[in-house]
């Protein structure tokens, strides 16, 4: 059985435009100790889908308008707020792009590191203390007892998302979401988290689903792919398929639309046009009117995610055809 | 031999900002945010330029347009000394020189359309607003691939991208020869990035255009540039062709920039391959002693510690400031 399974999820959301749906029709399993990654440009679903899974979208305006999430054998969809506490941080761990948003600043981190393990366990203050600093020391920040009472902005960028991590951490959550967190750093301190995030996976064997919009790092990190566009999930695929055989044009776009660090070329690749909003979008594949390959009949109808391999979807009319 | 466009010499600028403290008790302090940059750019040549954030590139686009005051140093734009220029000349000097920033939404003022945002350099320089100015502004338009319908709208109404089309339309409307890109294409989504990119290398082509391109994508930079700068702490750590930059970086600190970007493919993971530049950029308040990068770099030596490489020529067109290619060999 699978550790989280999300089936046919659609997030709707009210706006002065009448409903709309931010994600739709979103499915995906994932396994104990896998790490699956979530790519595509903003605003195509990826934030939406992973606060749909914590429970944690203001209703309203959002609502889960169909399909269900199952965490661990529990369905999740249609817990109260109560209900998901105790799952959210042992079962559920979340960080973020931007850790000032979720860190409180008028409270030393070690107070908050604390107070999170507190919430899930009972444990005398030395130990809650030593428990921190461990967690601390864990994520990589050098003299952890030390930096125990400093308060989140007298951290860099990089380590404030290292006591994130360690907030999380310290529930050991068999799950941890991570949402754009290495988005708003340098590429150092990039290479940095991602390295943290992979050696604890190998160490504590939890799942992670990493979301970016930046394919180098699905490459460093993900084994299996999800990339998304306009709200829907358009292809599937372990890391290295995606990457080798990308057979949705939209992922193929992505691909070659980004420089080679290595390669000269005369010119890039672009996606001519934008990401439609979601109460502009177009009938038929949403990604017709940028796609290079679109005939009429795409614009009829909303492809489905067909399987192309074993463990290969997409969702175009013409992948069959495009990619021999 | 042709002149360098634009070139710096020793140039510097520092702010003074409060130590931070309580109640900003703690004396003001001298930050350098550009400490003693010299670097040349050839006519029609793309200068990329790229360093961890803080270190200074905004400040030194800034700077050699002359949109803030240098502490020290000199300014040439096509060989002439603008360091000193009053007002009145600078005005001129400055329809030769542009700037494209990162978020064109704070740039672009909101109250107004898009025909009078891209006709405003126009007219600060004296030309009347007429029919032929609005001919100029619609044929610039065009020509940055944004319909003539696109005049009457407000910046509101368009997307990221093409808001970045109207900011490079407003910076050419006066034909200038030096577009300072300040992260032109670093908030937007890749494949709308690369519409951008190439767009930017038409009009060069097209125009004349010499850039200095600042960004931290090192790849984009490699894709766009002929030379590439590399920054840390203020100052110019090292300069070469992308060729060199890329290829055979000499410095420490563009071998770890480098080494730190993704992989291009899940084979090529770097982890526990590549060698990490460790912990984070240090306080340009008060930067780290002799060789600023010593604190992270990998081959620290104890002159690293007492005395600051100088940017030296080791190979034609190509400069380090780092004391391993400083001492001779032997
Ligand atoms: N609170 C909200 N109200 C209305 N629309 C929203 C809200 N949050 C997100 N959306 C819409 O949902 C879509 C998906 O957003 P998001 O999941 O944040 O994208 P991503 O994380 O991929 O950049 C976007 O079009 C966005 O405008
Ligand atoms: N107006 C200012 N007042 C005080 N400090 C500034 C100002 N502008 C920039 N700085 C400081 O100067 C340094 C360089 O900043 P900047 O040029 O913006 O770097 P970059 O563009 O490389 O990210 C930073 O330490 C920044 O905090
Ligand atoms: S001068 Fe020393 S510390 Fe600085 S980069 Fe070179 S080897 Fe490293
Ligand atoms: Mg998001
Ligand atoms: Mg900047």
């Amino acid at each position: 059985m699978s550790l989280l399974e999300v089936q046919d999820l659609t997030t709707a959301f009210m706006t002065g435009r009448g409903e709309v749906n931010a994600v739709e029709d979103v499915s995906f399993s994932l396994n104990e100790g896998e790490i699956l990654g979530i790519v595509g440009e903003s605003g195509s679903g990826k934030s939406v889908t992973a606060l749909s899974i914590m429970g944690l979208l203001p209703s309203p305006p959002a609502r889960i308008a169909a399909g269900q999430v199952r965490f661990a054998g529990q369905t999740l969809t249609g817990l109260s707020e109560r209900q998901m506490q105790p799952i959210r941080g042992p079962g559920i761990g979340m960080i973020f792009q931007e850790p000032m948003t979720s860190l409180n600043p008028v409270f030393s981190i070690g107070d908050q590191i604390m107070e999170t393990i507190r919430a899930h366990e009972r444990l005398p203050q030395a130990q809650l203390r030593a428990r921190a600093v461990a967690m601390l020391d864990k994520v990589g920040i050098p003299a952890a007892a030390r930096r125990l009472d400093d308060y989140p902005h007298q951290m860099s960028g990089g380590q404030r998302q290292r006591v994130m991590i360690a907030m999380a951490l310290a529930c050991r959550p068999r799950l941890l979401i991570a949402d754009e967190p290495t988005t708003a750093l340098d590429v150092t301190i990039q290479a940095q988290i991602l390295d943290l995030l992979m050696d604890l996976r190998d160490e504590f064997g939890m799942a992670i689903i990493i979301i970016t919009h930046n394919m180098g790092v699905i490459a460093e990190t993900a084994d299996r792919v999800l990339v998304m566009y306009a709200g829907r999930v358009i292809e599937e695929a372990p890391a290295a398929r995606i990457f080798d055989h990308p057979r949705h044009p939209y992922t193929r776009g992505l691909l070659e639309c980004v420089p080679s660090l290595t390669e000269d070329r005369a010119r890039l690749v672009a996606i001519p046009g934008t990401l439609p909003e979601p109460a502009r979008r177009p009938a038929g594949c949403r990604f017709a009117p940028r796609c290079a390959h679109a005939e009429p009949s795409c614009t009829q109808a909303v492809p489905a995610l067909e399987s192309l391999e074993p463990s290969h979807t997409a969702a175009c009319f013409r992948a069959r055809e495009l990619s021999r | 031999m042709t002149q360098p466009l634009l070139e710096a010499e020793g140039l510097e600028k520092h702010f003074e900002v409060g130590g931070g403290g309580f109640f900003g008790l703690t004396p003001a302090v001298k930050l350098r945010a550009v400490d003693d940059v010299s670097l040349s750019i050839m006519p029609g040549e793309t200068l990329g330029l790229v360093g961890e954030s803080g270190c200074g590139k905004s400040t030194l686009g800034r700077l050699l347009l002359r949109l803030i005051e240098p502490s020290a140093g000199k300014i040439r734009f096509d060989g002439q000394d603008i360091t000193t220029l009053g007002r009145g000349a600078m005005r001129a000097v400055r329809r030769g020189m542009q700037i494209v920033f990162q978020d064109p939404y704070g740039a672009l003022n909101p109250r107004m359309t898009v025909e009078d945002i891209v006709a405003e350099p126009l007219v600060i320089h004296g030309k009347p607003s007429g029919e032929a100015t609005r001919r100029e502004v619609r044929a610039m338009l065009d020509r940055v691939g944004l319909p003539a319908r696109a005049m009457e709208r407000f910046p509101h109404e368009f997307s990221g991208g093409q808001r970045q089309r109207i900011g490079i339309a407003r910076a050419l409307i006066l034909k200038p020869r030096l577009i300072v890109c300040d992260e032109a294409v670093s908030a937007l989504d890749v494949s709308v990035q690369a519409q951008i990119v190439n767009l930017l290398q038409d009009l060069q082509r097209e125009m004349g255009l010499t850039y200095l391109f600042i960004a931290h994508d090192l790849s984009v930079v490699r894709h766009i540039s002929d030379r590439v700068a590399v920054m840390y702490l203020g100052r110019v750590v090292e300069v070469a062709a992308k060729q060199a930059i890329y290829g055979a970086p000499l410095h420490p600190y563009t071998k770890g920039l480098i080494a730190a970007v993704p992989a291009s493919h899940p084979s090529l993971r770097s982890r526990g391959r590549r060698v990490r530049i460790a912990g984070d950029i240090p306080s340009a308040i008060n930067p780290p002693s002799g060789c600023r990068f010593h604190t992270r770099c990998p081959h620290v030596m104890p002159v690293c510690r007492e005395r600051a490489p100088a940017l030296l020529e080791t190979a034609p067109g190509h400069q380090v400031a780092c004391h391993l290619t400083e001492i001779p060999p032997g």
